[in-house]
């Protein structure tokens, strides 16, 4: 009896992409132009990940309906160590279960558009909806354990953001990946190579890696990571990590 | 040269953890909540001033030999942090004070950054 296999298929990502609900991305960064821009790039899958925040994830899903584009549900939390990480989750109401976690671990201040920027929630056509007024560009008093936690607690995948980057990044804030920490991935630039981050990194060996944009404008969007899997999903893309079954990731900067 | 527990005795901290290793020589300081800049900064026998206060600080400590280490800023370190200091000899200290202040009384000390 041969193994039923699902067909897999190699697929481009990009998993890590702000919009204009971040204070710092570009005012392009509007669910119908990201859409747009993915196709254009070839990209299959998109993760949308603002800062604290996951208020424009449903706005992009809906402007990536029928278009070939899968869009997977995330934020780009801040740790209470100043760590950026990614959470992917399936569903919009994921995101924002885990939203509510985040919120109410955020100092209560108002964000100051003139000095960070304004903080756009938008619709699918990036029509503005509301501001959101909370400072979201700061840490939570969550620590990174609490956030690993809490993202796999909810079917989530948390991912060490820009690992080889100087600022907010798990690396330079902690100098190493702290043993036993339950991260599903470590996530690379693409500024140097994989084989450099790992001789100047060393414990970033054995780590499954990924290499996303952290676009905050259409063209710092990019397809350096190709993932082949069943179907777009937090799961596939766990099995993909670990090279499961046929499933991989190859990084191509 | 000065103490850890001269710091303990002149500065307004607590001793969370280490206390068997008070008696330590203080071979100079260095303050950074960037554990990569300390690891590639602090030299052994340094009192480390950070307002980080997850379990890689006691890690760094003790990788790099340091004589204690000055948690400010009201940070507080979970159990398994504090245990893992207990475990390895490290001098933990907490204060409300902020880095700045901290590092000025330590340098009224006579403790000097290291280079």
């Amino acid at each position: 009896m041969s193994p039923v296999t699902a067909a897999l298929r190699p697929m481009w990502a990009d998993l890590h992409i702000h919009t204009v609900l971040s204070a710092c991305a570009e005012v392009e960064m509007i669910p119908p132009l990201i859409v747009r821009r993915a196709r254009e790039l070839g990209l299959g899958v998109i993760a949308i990940t603002d800062h604290n925040t996951a208020e424009n994830v449903q706005a992009v899903g809906e402007a990536a309906a029928g278009s070939g584009v899968s869009v997977l549900a995330g934020m780009e939390v801040q740790t209470r160590e100043e760590i950026h990480v990614i959470c992917l989750f399936d569903t919009a109401e994921q995101a924002l279960a885990w939203q509510e976690v985040v919120y109410a671990h955020l100092p209560p201040l108002k964000n100051r558009a003139e000095v960070f920027g304004a903080q756009f929630v938008v619709d699918r056509l990036g029509d503005f909806v509301r501001e959101n007024e909370r400072l979201l560009l700061t840490s939570t008093a969550l620590g990174i354990e609490q956030v690993v936690e809490g993202v796999r607690a909810l079917g989530g995948l948390p991912i060490a953001a820009h690992a080889d980057r100087p600022s907010y990044s798990i690396l330079a804030n902690l100098g190493f990946i702290p043993p036993g920490l339950a991260l599903a991935a470590v996530e690379l630039s693409g500024r140097i190579s994989p084989e450099e981050a790992l001789q100047r990194h060393p414990s970033l060996a054995g780590w499954p890696l990924l290499i996303s944009g952290d676009a905050h404008r259409l063209s710092e969007m990019r397809a350096a990571t190709l993932i082949t899997w069943a179907e777009p999903s937090v799961r596939e893309l766990e099995r993909a990590l670990h090279g499961q079954e046929g499933r991989r990731i190859k990084l191509l900067p | 040269m000065t103490t850890v527990v001269e710091i303990v005795s002149a500065l307004d901290v607590q001793v969370a953890a280490g206390k068997v290793n008070l008696q330590r020589e203080v071979t100079g300081g260095y303050a950074s909540d960037l554990l990569s800049c300390v690891m590639a900064g602090a030299k052994a026998g340094n009192v480390w001033v950070t307002l980080q206060a997850h379990l890689n600080v006691i890690a760094v400590a003790e990788l790099l030999d340091l004589a204690c280490v000055i948690i400010t800023e009201g940070m507080h370190p979970n159990e398994e942090t504090l245990a893992k200091a207990e475990e390895k000899g490290i001098p933990t200290l907490l204060t409300q004070e902020s880095t700045f202040t901290i590092v000025g009384k330590l340098t009224q000390l006579g403790i000097r950054g290291s280079r």
